[in-house]
């Protein structure tokens, strides 16, 4: 098996290579129909673990870069939320708030993945937590402000709190196999050129 | 994934209206449905983007696509909404719902991607003395409708491995490998990127 390169401090060509794909990569979570866990009848969508994945591989700037880079090219009209959902539509939606609290999430969970020397699963599902729980706080006071009433939305989001526990756990488990994988390619001081 | 994206061709005065124009009109209506709060003129808002639907002549099936799509997130919401404050403020909050929804349709549908990418290029030209890069956004999304593309292509041979083990219900048997070929092609496009002097 080909060893992947080390990251080269200096390249900003490599961060954008990471910002493009990962980008690419949560799009991917989308499109790919939703997984039956634990024999429910309903799919699990993957793509909002996308940001959590986004930041706790990548560190918070490049994981964020990616999400907004995400966002724009989906605002600008391209398909690439799970369903084929795409353009102004989804931000201007109740949910609006959920998808730009993304982008904290990515940099929270960044924030806390950078201070690990090297990040172990506790670490891991600290960032994912907090970077959920971020998501949350953009999420239900937009949609609080759609329908007038804050507590409304907070009872509406607690259906998703399941299917999202389940999820931070399996991203912070991701993260960890996949940097075990690719040590130091992921995170680390190094890769924080500019 | 279609990469021509939502677009559906047409040559209607929606159509031919510049982008930057058209996201202000969105920007401006997005505005009035959060501050008007009584059903009547919501419904007016409504009726008057159902117009803009007919005035760019949006085809009757795409039309009845985006109708279908919209009608169940607005039937659950009305639901939840009655339940939870009442009708008037059910009402109020589903015409809110389909006249912001529909409307940024419109504008995605009658909004070619490569001229949002010019429009936003042009906004962006001003940040050029703080070291923004507007011509890289066309670059950007070429590159990142390339990769979807590419990744694609490995999500479903990462699936059909894990389905061989027996593992096609495991979540970190589909994405720990994918993650792994995917920062492995983003080295690949780095270098590849590097090499053009990019």
């Amino acid at each position: 098996m080909r060893r992947v390169s080390a990251p080269r401090a200096s390249l900003p060509t490599a961060d954008l290579a990471r910002i493009v794909v990962f980008a690419a990569f949560i799009a991917v979570l989308g499109i790919f129909p939703g997984f039956y866990v634990g024999g429910s009848g309903v799919p699990i969508v993957l793509q909002n673990m996308g940001p959590l994945l986004a930041g706790a591989i990548l560190g918070a700037r490049r994981g964020t870069a990616s999400v907004v880079l995400l966002l724009a090219l989906t605002a600008i009209g391209l398909p690439l939320l799970s369903g084929g959902r795409g353009g102004l539509a989804p931000f201007a939606g109740p949910s609006g708030g959920f998808l730009l609290g993304w982008i904290l999430s990515a940099l929270v969970a960044g924030l806390i993945v950078q201070r690990a020397e090297r990040p172990g699963l506790p670490t891991l599902l600290l960032a994912t937590t907090a970077g959920l729980l971020v998501d949350y706080a953009i999420g239900i006071p937009f949609l609080g402000a759609y329908t007038g009433d804050l507590g409304a939305a907070a009872v509406q989001s607690l259906v998703f709190v399941p299917g999202d526990a389940g999820k931070v756990v399996a991203a912070a488990v991701v993260a960890a196999l996949v940097h075990r994988a690719l040590p130091g390619t992921a995170t680390g001081p190094a890769v924080r050129s500019e | 994934m279609n990469p021509l994206g939502l677009y559906q061709p047409g040559t209607s005065v929606l159509h031919r209206l510049p982008a930057g124009w058209k996201f202000l009109g969105l920007l401006a209506l997005a505005t009035a449905v959060f501050v008007l709060r009584t059903p009547a003129p919501l419904g007016a808002l409504c009726v008057a983007v159902a117009l803009g639907y007919v005035l760019a002549r949006i085809p009757a099936r795409r039309c009845g696509q985006l109708a279908r799509a919209l009608l169940v997130l607005v039937v659950f919401v009305f639901l939840l909404q009655w339940w939870l404050l009442g009708l008037t403020g059910a009402v109020v909050m589903c015409l809110r719902l389909v006249a912001a929804l529909a409307a940024a349709n419109l504008f995605t549908l009658t909004t070619r991607v490569s001229d949002v990418v010019s429009a936003v290029e042009r906004g962006l030209r001003p940040l050029r003395r703080v070291g923004v890069r507007p011509e890289r956004v066309g670059l950007l999304v070429g590159l990142t409708v390339q990769a979807v593309a590419v990744l694609s292509g490995i999500a479903g041979e990462v699936r059909e491995a894990a389905k061989a083990r027996g593992a096609s219900r495991s979540v970190t048997a589909f994405a720990v490998p994918l993650l792994v070929r995917t920062l492995r092609h983003a080295d690949e496009l780095g270098e590849a990127l590097a090499a053009r002097g990019e």
